[in-house]
Protein backbone atom coordinates (compact mmCIF):
# COMPACT_ATOMS: atom_id res chain seq x y z
CA UNK A 1 0.00 0.00 0.00
CA UNK A 2 1.04 3.61 -0.37
CA UNK A 3 1.97 5.33 2.82
CA UNK A 4 0.00 8.48 3.47
CA UNK A 5 2.19 9.59 6.36
CA UNK A 6 5.64 11.21 6.41
CA UNK A 7 8.49 8.75 6.96
CA UNK A 8 9.51 7.99 10.55
CA UNK A 9 12.78 9.41 11.81
CA UNK A 10 13.08 7.94 15.31
CA UNK A 11 10.70 5.12 16.28
CA UNK A 12 11.18 5.93 19.98
CA UNK A 13 9.48 9.30 19.63
CA UNK A 14 7.61 9.17 16.30
CA UNK A 15 6.67 5.53 15.52
CA UNK A 16 4.01 4.64 12.98
CA UNK A 17 2.87 1.04 12.53
CA UNK A 18 2.12 1.74 8.85
CA UNK A 19 5.65 2.99 8.14
CA UNK A 20 7.37 0.94 5.40
CA UNK A 21 10.31 0.05 7.68
CA UNK A 22 7.95 -1.32 10.38
CA UNK A 23 5.87 -3.16 7.79
CA UNK A 24 8.92 -4.76 6.16
CA UNK A 25 10.62 -5.90 9.39
CA UNK A 26 9.39 -4.70 12.80
CA UNK A 27 11.61 -7.00 14.91
CA UNK A 28 14.82 -4.92 14.88
CA UNK A 29 12.72 -1.83 15.68
CA UNK A 30 11.20 -3.51 18.73
CA UNK A 31 14.59 -4.92 19.81
CA UNK A 32 16.05 -1.43 19.67
CA UNK A 33 13.12 0.14 21.56
CA UNK A 34 13.29 -2.59 24.21
CA UNK A 35 16.86 -1.45 24.93
CA UNK A 36 16.18 2.27 24.76
CA UNK A 37 12.69 2.93 26.15
CA UNK A 38 10.93 0.44 26.64
CA UNK A 39 7.75 2.53 26.24
CA UNK A 40 7.82 4.53 23.01
CA UNK A 41 5.57 7.47 22.19
CA UNK A 42 4.31 9.02 18.98
CA UNK A 43 2.14 12.06 18.31
CA UNK A 44 0.65 10.26 15.31
CA UNK A 45 -3.00 9.19 15.38
CA UNK A 46 -3.56 11.87 18.01
CA UNK A 47 -1.07 10.38 20.48
CA UNK A 48 -0.05 6.73 20.79
CA UNK A 49 2.07 4.71 23.25
CA UNK A 50 3.98 1.51 22.60
CA UNK A 51 5.35 -0.81 25.31
CA UNK A 52 7.63 -3.51 23.86
CA UNK A 53 8.63 -5.85 26.71
CA UNK A 54 6.73 -8.99 27.72
CA UNK A 55 6.31 -7.64 31.26
CA UNK A 56 4.81 -4.32 30.15
CA UNK A 57 2.58 -5.88 27.50
CA UNK A 58 1.25 -8.32 30.15
CA UNK A 59 0.74 -5.52 32.63
CA UNK A 60 -1.43 -3.57 30.18
CA UNK A 61 -3.35 -6.68 29.08
CA UNK A 62 -4.32 -7.40 32.71
CA UNK A 63 -5.13 -3.80 33.61
CA UNK A 64 -8.81 -3.02 33.01
CA UNK A 65 -8.83 -0.04 35.32
CA UNK A 66 -6.49 2.25 33.39
CA UNK A 67 -7.18 0.92 29.89
CA UNK A 68 -10.35 0.35 27.91
CA UNK A 69 -10.86 -1.92 24.91
CA UNK A 70 -13.55 0.35 23.54
CA UNK A 71 -11.56 0.62 20.34
CA UNK A 72 -8.82 -1.87 19.46
CA UNK A 73 -7.76 -0.63 16.03
CA UNK A 74 -5.60 2.49 16.05
CA UNK A 75 -6.72 4.88 13.33
CA UNK A 76 -7.26 8.59 12.80
CA UNK A 77 -10.76 8.18 14.16
CA UNK A 78 -11.48 7.54 17.82
CA UNK A 79 -14.85 6.24 19.05
CA UNK A 80 -17.28 9.15 19.09
CA UNK A 81 -20.58 9.94 20.83
CA UNK A 82 -22.54 8.02 18.17
CA UNK A 83 -20.68 4.76 18.82
CA UNK A 84 -21.87 2.26 21.38
CA UNK A 85 -20.35 3.46 24.63
CA UNK A 86 -18.12 1.47 26.98
CA UNK A 87 -18.48 -1.10 28.36
CA UNK A 88 -20.09 -2.56 25.21
CA UNK A 89 -18.19 -0.84 22.37
CA UNK A 90 -18.60 -1.19 18.61
CA UNK A 91 -17.94 -4.92 18.30
CA UNK A 92 -18.46 -6.83 21.55
CA UNK A 93 -16.80 -8.55 23.28
CA UNK A 94 -13.40 -7.49 21.85
CA UNK A 95 -14.43 -3.84 22.35
CA UNK A 96 -16.04 -4.44 25.76
CA UNK A 97 -14.74 -3.96 29.26
CA UNK A 98 -15.53 -5.93 32.40
CA UNK A 99 -17.96 -6.79 33.79
CA UNK A 100 -20.07 -6.63 30.61
CA UNK A 101 -17.24 -8.24 28.62
CA UNK A 102 -17.51 -11.42 30.69
CA UNK A 103 -21.22 -11.82 29.94
CA UNK A 104 -20.73 -11.64 26.16
CA UNK A 105 -17.67 -13.83 26.29
CA UNK A 106 -19.42 -16.55 28.28
CA UNK A 107 -22.21 -16.49 25.71
CA UNK A 108 -19.73 -17.04 22.83
CA UNK A 109 -17.15 -19.38 24.39
CA UNK A 110 -19.08 -22.67 24.01
CA UNK A 111 -19.00 -22.27 20.20
CA UNK A 112 -15.18 -22.17 20.19
CA UNK A 113 -14.11 -25.07 22.42
CA UNK A 114 -12.09 -27.95 20.92
CA UNK A 115 -15.16 -30.10 20.17
CA UNK A 116 -17.07 -27.76 17.81
CA UNK A 117 -13.79 -26.69 16.22
CA UNK A 118 -12.83 -30.33 15.56
CA UNK A 119 -16.10 -30.62 13.64
CA UNK A 120 -14.74 -28.04 11.16
CA UNK A 121 -11.48 -29.94 10.58
CA UNK A 122 -12.65 -32.30 7.79
CA UNK A 123 -14.05 -29.31 5.84
CA UNK A 124 -10.77 -27.43 6.36
CA UNK A 125 -8.64 -30.39 5.25
CA UNK A 126 -10.75 -30.97 2.17
CA UNK A 127 -10.55 -27.24 1.35
CA UNK A 128 -6.73 -27.23 1.65
CA UNK A 129 -6.46 -30.26 -0.63
CA UNK A 130 -8.76 -28.66 -3.16
CA UNK A 131 -6.71 -25.43 -3.16
CA UNK A 132 -3.47 -27.37 -3.60
CA UNK A 133 -5.11 -29.38 -6.35
CA UNK A 134 -5.65 -26.05 -8.11
CA UNK A 135 -1.89 -25.36 -8.10
CA UNK A 136 -1.12 -28.76 -9.64
CA UNK A 137 1.57 -28.64 -12.31
CA UNK A 138 2.61 -25.03 -11.64
CA UNK A 139 6.32 -24.66 -10.98
CA UNK A 140 5.75 -21.38 -9.26
CA UNK A 141 2.75 -19.61 -7.67
CA UNK A 142 1.78 -17.27 -4.82
CA UNK A 143 1.40 -19.18 -1.55
CA UNK A 144 -0.35 -16.22 0.14
CA UNK A 145 -2.77 -15.39 -2.67
CA UNK A 146 -3.44 -18.83 -4.14
CA UNK A 147 -3.44 -20.82 -0.90
CA UNK A 148 -3.25 -19.16 2.56
CA UNK A 149 -5.79 -16.40 2.03
CA UNK A 150 -8.59 -18.73 0.92
CA UNK A 151 -8.48 -21.00 3.96
CA UNK A 152 -9.70 -18.86 6.89
CA UNK A 153 -12.21 -16.91 4.81
CA UNK A 154 -13.95 -20.03 3.59
CA UNK A 155 -13.85 -21.67 7.01
CA UNK A 156 -15.38 -18.66 8.77
CA UNK A 157 -17.94 -18.21 6.00
CA UNK A 158 -19.00 -21.82 6.59
CA UNK A 159 -18.93 -21.35 10.39
CA UNK A 160 -21.18 -18.26 10.13
CA UNK A 161 -23.42 -19.96 7.58
CA UNK A 162 -22.96 -17.40 4.78
CA UNK A 163 -22.90 -18.40 1.09
CA UNK A 164 -19.46 -19.70 0.06
CA UNK A 165 -19.58 -17.55 -3.07
CA UNK A 166 -19.39 -14.40 -0.88
CA UNK A 167 -15.91 -15.36 0.37
CA UNK A 168 -14.09 -13.21 -2.21
CA UNK A 169 -16.08 -10.12 -1.28
CA UNK A 170 -15.13 -10.53 2.40
CA UNK A 171 -11.45 -10.50 1.67
CA UNK A 172 -11.55 -7.08 0.06
CA UNK A 173 -13.75 -5.62 2.81
CA UNK A 174 -11.43 -6.90 5.50
CA UNK A 175 -8.36 -5.47 3.86
CA UNK A 176 -10.00 -2.06 3.82
CA UNK A 177 -11.20 -2.24 7.40
CA UNK A 178 -7.98 -3.53 8.95
CA UNK A 179 -5.11 -2.40 6.80
CA UNK A 180 -6.08 0.93 5.33
CA UNK A 181 -6.26 2.59 8.72
CA UNK A 182 -4.80 5.84 7.45
CA UNK A 183 -7.64 6.46 4.97
CA UNK A 184 -9.72 9.60 5.53
CA UNK A 185 -12.38 8.92 8.23
CA UNK A 186 -15.32 9.48 5.80
CA UNK A 187 -14.02 6.86 3.42
CA UNK A 188 -13.60 4.30 6.20
CA UNK A 189 -17.09 5.15 7.46
CA UNK A 190 -18.53 4.37 4.05
CA UNK A 191 -16.87 0.95 4.00
CA UNK A 192 -18.21 0.08 7.43
CA UNK A 193 -21.71 0.97 6.24
CA UNK A 194 -21.38 -1.55 3.38
CA UNK A 195 -20.37 -4.29 5.80
CA UNK A 196 -23.31 -3.50 8.10
CA UNK A 197 -25.76 -3.73 5.20
CA UNK A 198 -24.45 -7.16 4.23
CA UNK A 199 -24.71 -8.41 7.80
CA UNK A 200 -28.26 -7.10 8.18
CA UNK A 201 -29.32 -9.06 5.08
CA UNK A 202 -27.73 -12.23 6.51
CA UNK A 203 -29.43 -11.77 9.88
CA UNK A 204 -32.84 -11.34 8.22
CA UNK A 205 -32.29 -14.43 6.12
CA UNK A 206 -31.29 -16.47 9.19
CA UNK A 207 -34.30 -15.24 11.18
CA UNK A 208 -36.54 -16.40 8.32
CA UNK A 209 -34.61 -19.65 7.85
CA UNK A 210 -32.83 -20.71 11.06
CA UNK A 211 -30.01 -23.27 10.69
CA UNK A 212 -27.20 -24.87 12.62
CA UNK A 213 -24.50 -22.20 12.33
CA UNK A 214 -22.89 -19.36 14.25
CA UNK A 215 -25.32 -16.73 12.92
CA UNK A 216 -28.39 -18.62 14.14
CA UNK A 217 -26.49 -19.28 17.41
CA UNK A 218 -26.09 -15.49 17.88
CA UNK A 219 -29.70 -14.75 16.98
CA UNK A 220 -30.88 -17.29 19.59
CA UNK A 221 -28.32 -16.25 22.20
CA UNK A 222 -29.40 -14.50 25.37
CA UNK A 223 -27.58 -12.40 27.91
CA UNK A 224 -29.36 -12.15 31.25
CA UNK A 225 -32.52 -13.59 29.66
CA UNK A 226 -32.52 -10.96 26.90
CA UNK A 227 -31.95 -11.57 23.20
CA UNK A 228 -29.16 -9.44 21.74
CA UNK A 229 -30.05 -6.17 19.98
CA UNK A 230 -29.53 -6.46 16.23
CA UNK A 231 -26.64 -3.98 16.16
CA UNK A 232 -24.85 -6.13 18.70
CA UNK A 233 -25.39 -9.31 16.67
CA UNK A 234 -24.08 -7.44 13.66
CA UNK A 235 -21.10 -6.06 15.54
CA UNK A 236 -20.19 -9.49 16.85
CA UNK A 237 -20.52 -11.06 13.39
CA UNK A 238 -18.31 -8.36 11.86
CA UNK A 239 -15.83 -9.00 14.64
CA UNK A 240 -15.77 -12.76 14.14
CA UNK A 241 -15.37 -12.30 10.42
CA UNK A 242 -12.58 -9.74 10.66
CA UNK A 243 -10.81 -11.35 13.59
CA UNK A 244 -11.01 -14.80 12.04
CA UNK A 245 -9.75 -14.11 8.55
CA UNK A 246 -6.83 -11.72 8.23
CA UNK A 247 -5.15 -13.08 11.32
CA UNK A 248 -5.12 -16.75 10.37
CA UNK A 249 -4.27 -15.95 6.76
CA UNK A 250 -1.24 -14.09 8.15
CA UNK A 251 -0.19 -16.95 10.43
CA UNK A 252 -0.38 -19.52 7.63
CA UNK A 253 1.46 -17.23 5.19
CA UNK A 254 4.21 -16.30 7.66
CA UNK A 255 4.75 -19.97 8.53
CA UNK A 256 5.10 -20.90 4.85
CA UNK A 257 7.43 -17.91 4.40
CA UNK A 258 9.62 -19.28 7.19
CA UNK A 259 9.60 -22.83 5.86
CA UNK A 260 10.39 -21.62 2.33
CA UNK A 261 13.66 -20.17 3.67
CA UNK A 262 14.62 -22.94 6.10
CA UNK A 263 15.15 -26.25 4.27
CA UNK A 264 16.21 -28.02 7.47
CA UNK A 265 12.94 -27.04 9.19
CA UNK A 266 10.64 -28.07 6.35
CA UNK A 267 12.43 -31.38 5.89
CA UNK A 268 12.30 -32.08 9.59
CA UNK A 269 8.60 -31.23 9.76
CA UNK A 270 7.83 -33.37 6.72
CA UNK A 271 9.82 -36.28 8.18
CA UNK A 272 8.56 -35.99 11.78
CA UNK A 273 4.81 -35.33 11.75
CA UNK A 274 4.73 -35.56 15.56
CA UNK A 275 6.70 -32.31 15.68
CA UNK A 276 3.74 -30.42 14.26
CA UNK A 277 2.21 -29.40 17.61
CA UNK A 278 5.30 -27.68 19.03
CA UNK A 279 6.11 -26.33 15.54
CA UNK A 280 2.70 -24.63 15.27
CA UNK A 281 3.21 -23.00 18.69
CA UNK A 282 6.73 -21.87 17.79
CA UNK A 283 5.66 -20.40 14.46
CA UNK A 284 2.82 -18.61 16.28
CA UNK A 285 5.33 -17.24 18.80
CA UNK A 286 7.90 -16.09 16.29
CA UNK A 287 5.45 -14.69 13.74
CA UNK A 288 2.46 -13.75 15.92
CA UNK A 289 0.39 -11.68 13.53
CA UNK A 290 -1.74 -9.62 15.90
CA UNK A 291 -0.92 -6.37 17.69
CA UNK A 292 -3.90 -5.22 19.75
CA UNK A 293 -4.68 -1.72 21.00
CA UNK A 294 -6.24 -0.04 24.02
CA UNK A 295 -7.39 3.46 24.83
CA UNK A 296 -6.11 4.99 28.04
CA UNK A 297 -9.18 5.25 30.29
CA UNK A 298 -7.91 7.76 32.80
CA UNK A 299 -4.93 10.07 33.34
CA UNK A 300 -2.20 8.22 35.21
CA UNK A 301 1.53 7.68 35.45
CA UNK A 302 2.69 4.52 33.65
CA UNK A 303 6.29 3.79 34.67
CA UNK A 304 7.15 7.50 34.50
CA UNK A 305 5.11 8.23 31.37
CA UNK A 306 2.20 10.68 31.60
CA UNK A 307 -0.65 8.62 30.09
CA UNK A 308 -3.70 10.78 29.28
CA UNK A 309 -7.30 9.68 28.94
CA UNK A 310 -8.01 8.99 25.27
CA UNK A 311 -4.40 8.24 24.27
CA UNK A 312 -4.00 5.18 22.05
CA UNK A 313 -1.77 2.33 23.17
CA UNK A 314 -0.51 -0.33 20.77
CA UNK A 315 -0.28 -3.69 22.51
CA UNK A 316 2.32 -5.62 20.49
CA UNK A 317 2.02 -9.27 21.53
CA UNK A 318 4.48 -10.12 18.70
CA UNK A 319 7.09 -7.91 20.44
CA UNK A 320 6.40 -9.61 23.79
CA UNK A 321 7.04 -12.95 22.06
CA UNK A 322 10.51 -11.73 21.01
CA UNK A 323 11.57 -10.48 24.44
CA UNK A 324 14.81 -12.18 25.56
CA UNK A 325 13.71 -11.72 29.18
CA UNK A 326 10.82 -14.12 28.52
CA UNK A 327 12.17 -16.47 25.83
CA UNK A 328 15.57 -18.05 25.26
CA UNK A 329 16.98 -17.09 21.87
CA UNK A 330 13.73 -15.35 20.88
CA UNK A 331 14.94 -14.56 17.35
CA UNK A 332 15.58 -18.23 16.64
CA UNK A 333 12.76 -20.46 15.42
CA UNK A 334 13.09 -23.82 17.20
CA UNK A 335 10.34 -26.15 15.99
CA UNK A 336 10.78 -28.39 19.05
CA UNK A 337 10.76 -25.53 21.59
CA UNK A 338 9.21 -27.31 24.57
CA UNK A 339 8.71 -24.36 26.94
CA UNK A 340 6.61 -21.83 25.12
CA UNK A 341 4.36 -19.44 27.00
CA UNK A 342 3.87 -17.28 23.93
CA UNK A 343 1.21 -14.58 23.85
CA UNK A 344 0.23 -14.82 20.18
CA UNK A 345 -3.43 -15.04 21.21
CA UNK A 346 -3.13 -12.33 23.81
CA UNK A 347 -3.19 -12.53 27.59
CA UNK A 348 -5.94 -12.13 30.15
CA UNK A 349 -9.66 -11.77 29.61
CA UNK A 350 -9.42 -10.86 25.95
CA UNK A 351 -7.56 -14.05 24.97
CA UNK A 352 -8.45 -14.67 21.33
CA UNK A 353 -11.81 -16.40 21.27
CA UNK A 354 -10.88 -18.26 18.10
CA UNK A 355 -7.50 -19.61 19.21
CA UNK A 356 -8.59 -23.24 18.83
CA UNK A 357 -9.94 -22.49 15.36
CA UNK A 358 -6.76 -20.67 14.30
CA UNK A 359 -4.52 -23.46 15.58
CA UNK A 360 -6.56 -26.09 13.78
CA UNK A 361 -6.44 -24.14 10.51
CA UNK A 362 -2.68 -23.50 10.76
CA UNK A 363 -1.91 -27.13 11.58
CA UNK A 364 -4.10 -28.55 8.80
CA UNK A 365 -2.86 -25.96 6.27
CA UNK A 366 0.80 -26.86 6.98
CA UNK A 367 0.17 -30.61 7.08
CA UNK A 368 -1.59 -30.60 3.73
CA UNK A 369 0.93 -28.23 2.17
CA UNK A 370 3.92 -30.34 3.25
CA UNK A 371 2.24 -33.55 2.10
CA UNK A 372 1.83 -32.02 -1.35
CA UNK A 373 4.95 -29.83 -1.50
CA UNK A 374 7.62 -31.13 0.92
CA UNK A 375 10.26 -28.96 -0.72
CA UNK A 376 9.85 -25.38 -1.91
CA UNK A 377 11.58 -22.02 -1.72
CA UNK A 378 10.92 -18.32 -2.25
CA UNK A 379 10.74 -17.57 -5.97
CA UNK A 380 11.90 -14.02 -5.40
CA UNK A 381 12.55 -12.78 -1.84
CA UNK A 382 12.24 -9.16 -3.01
CA UNK A 383 8.71 -9.83 -4.28
CA UNK A 384 7.41 -10.78 -0.81
CA UNK A 385 5.24 -8.00 0.62
CA UNK A 386 3.74 -7.64 4.09
CA UNK A 387 0.45 -6.18 5.30
CA UNK A 388 0.49 -2.85 7.09
CA UNK A 389 -1.36 -2.17 10.32
CA UNK A 390 -2.01 -4.32 13.37
CA UNK A 391 -2.17 -7.67 11.60
CA UNK A 392 1.13 -8.75 10.06
CA UNK A 393 1.44 -11.37 7.36
CA UNK A 394 2.71 -11.82 3.81
CA UNK A 395 0.31 -10.56 1.16
CA UNK A 396 2.50 -11.60 -1.78
CA UNK A 397 4.53 -14.79 -1.35
CA UNK A 398 5.75 -16.21 -4.65
CA UNK A 399 7.23 -19.69 -4.18
CA UNK A 400 8.94 -22.19 -6.45
CA UNK A 401 8.11 -25.85 -5.99
CA UNK A 402 11.23 -28.02 -5.74
CA UNK A 403 9.55 -31.32 -4.99
CA UNK A 404 5.98 -32.47 -5.31
CA UNK A 405 4.60 -35.27 -3.15
CA UNK A 406 1.41 -37.35 -3.38
CA UNK B 1 6.87 -44.78 48.68
CA UNK B 2 10.25 -44.12 47.22
CA UNK B 3 9.41 -41.71 44.38
CA UNK B 4 8.21 -38.15 44.79
CA UNK B 5 4.52 -37.43 44.34
CA UNK B 6 3.21 -34.33 42.59
CA UNK B 7 -0.08 -32.59 42.45
CA UNK B 8 -1.10 -30.33 39.56
CA UNK B 9 -3.61 -27.50 39.96
CA UNK B 10 -5.21 -24.93 37.65
CA UNK B 11 -6.04 -21.59 39.25
CA UNK B 12 -9.58 -20.91 37.94
CA UNK B 13 -9.10 -17.16 38.44
CA UNK B 14 -6.11 -17.14 36.11
CA UNK B 15 -7.18 -19.66 33.46
CA UNK B 16 -8.37 -17.92 30.27
CA UNK B 17 -9.03 -21.02 28.23
CA UNK B 18 -5.92 -21.10 26.01
CA UNK B 19 -6.26 -24.93 26.23
CA UNK B 20 -2.50 -25.45 26.07
CA UNK B 21 -2.46 -27.78 29.10
CA UNK B 22 -5.30 -29.84 27.70
CA UNK B 23 -3.47 -30.08 24.40
CA UNK B 24 -0.14 -31.07 26.01
CA UNK B 25 -1.54 -33.53 28.58
CA UNK B 26 -5.21 -34.43 28.13
CA UNK B 27 -4.85 -37.15 30.78
CA UNK B 28 -4.30 -34.56 33.51
CA UNK B 29 -6.71 -31.75 32.53
CA UNK B 30 -10.33 -31.43 31.50
CA UNK B 31 -12.29 -28.54 30.02
CA UNK B 32 -15.68 -27.22 31.03
CA UNK B 33 -18.35 -26.12 28.54
CA UNK B 34 -16.65 -22.71 28.23
CA UNK B 35 -13.28 -24.29 27.50
CA UNK B 36 -11.82 -23.40 30.91
CA UNK B 37 -9.41 -25.97 32.29
CA UNK B 38 -9.14 -27.78 35.59
CA UNK B 39 -7.09 -30.73 36.84
CA UNK B 40 -8.78 -34.12 36.61
CA UNK B 41 -9.82 -35.42 40.03
CA UNK B 42 -7.50 -34.43 42.84
CA UNK B 43 -4.74 -33.48 40.43
CA UNK B 44 -2.46 -36.25 41.68
CA UNK B 45 0.02 -36.85 38.87
CA UNK B 46 0.74 -40.50 38.00
CA UNK B 47 4.51 -41.17 38.01
CA UNK B 48 4.76 -41.48 34.25
CA UNK B 49 3.03 -38.16 33.60
CA UNK B 50 5.19 -35.83 35.69
CA UNK B 51 7.11 -34.53 32.69
CA UNK B 52 3.86 -33.85 30.86
CA UNK B 53 2.53 -31.98 33.90
CA UNK B 54 5.67 -29.89 33.87
CA UNK B 55 5.18 -29.17 30.17
CA UNK B 56 1.64 -28.01 30.87
CA UNK B 57 2.97 -25.60 33.50
CA UNK B 58 5.65 -24.29 31.15
CA UNK B 59 3.23 -23.71 28.29
CA UNK B 60 0.50 -21.86 30.13
CA UNK B 61 0.64 -18.23 28.95
CA UNK B 62 -1.29 -17.09 32.04
CA UNK B 63 0.94 -18.84 34.61
CA UNK B 64 -2.26 -20.45 35.89
CA UNK B 65 -0.90 -23.95 36.59
CA UNK B 66 1.07 -25.05 39.62
CA UNK B 67 2.88 -28.34 40.20
CA UNK B 68 3.46 -29.05 43.87
CA UNK B 69 5.63 -31.70 45.40
CA UNK B 70 3.76 -33.53 48.12
CA UNK B 71 6.21 -34.15 50.90
CA UNK B 72 4.03 -34.35 53.94
CA UNK B 73 2.84 -37.84 54.64
CA UNK B 74 -0.55 -36.78 55.98
CA UNK B 75 -1.25 -34.75 52.85
CA UNK B 76 -0.25 -37.71 50.72
CA UNK B 77 -2.39 -40.28 52.47
CA UNK B 78 -5.36 -37.92 52.37
CA UNK B 79 -5.02 -37.52 48.61
CA UNK B 80 -4.51 -41.25 48.10
CA UNK B 81 -7.73 -41.96 49.92
CA UNK B 82 -9.56 -39.48 47.76
CA UNK B 83 -8.13 -40.99 44.61
CA UNK B 84 -9.12 -44.48 45.69
CA UNK B 85 -12.59 -43.30 46.59
CA UNK B 86 -12.96 -41.78 43.14
CA UNK B 87 -12.21 -44.99 41.30
CA UNK B 88 -14.97 -46.83 43.17
CA UNK B 89 -18.06 -47.27 41.01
Amino acid sequence: MTNRHPPVGDFATDFDHTDPAWVADPYPIWDDLRQRCPVAHSDRYGGTWLPVTHDLVSEVAYDHEHFTSRSVVVSERRPGPDDLPAPIGVSPPISSDPPYHGLVRRMLLPAFTPRPIAALEPFTRELCRELLEGTEGRASFDAAVDYAQHIPVRVIVRFLGFPQEDADMFRSIIRLVLEEVDLPPEEREERFTEVDAYMDAQIEDHIAHPRDDLTSFLIDAEIGGQKLPVEQIRGTMVLLMIAGIDTTWSAIGASLWHLAQHPEDRRRLAAEPSLMDTAVEELLRAYAPVTMARLVATDFDFHGHPFKEGDWLLLPFPAANRDPAAFENPGLVQLDRARNRHAAFGLGRHRCLGSNLARMELRVALQEWLARYPDFELADPAAVSWSAGQVRGPRALPVTILQSGR
Amino acid sequence: MTHTTFRVHVDPDKCQGHNRCYSVSPDLFELDELGMSSEIGTGLVPGGLVSLARLAVENCPEHAISLTELSELSELSELSELTEAEVQP
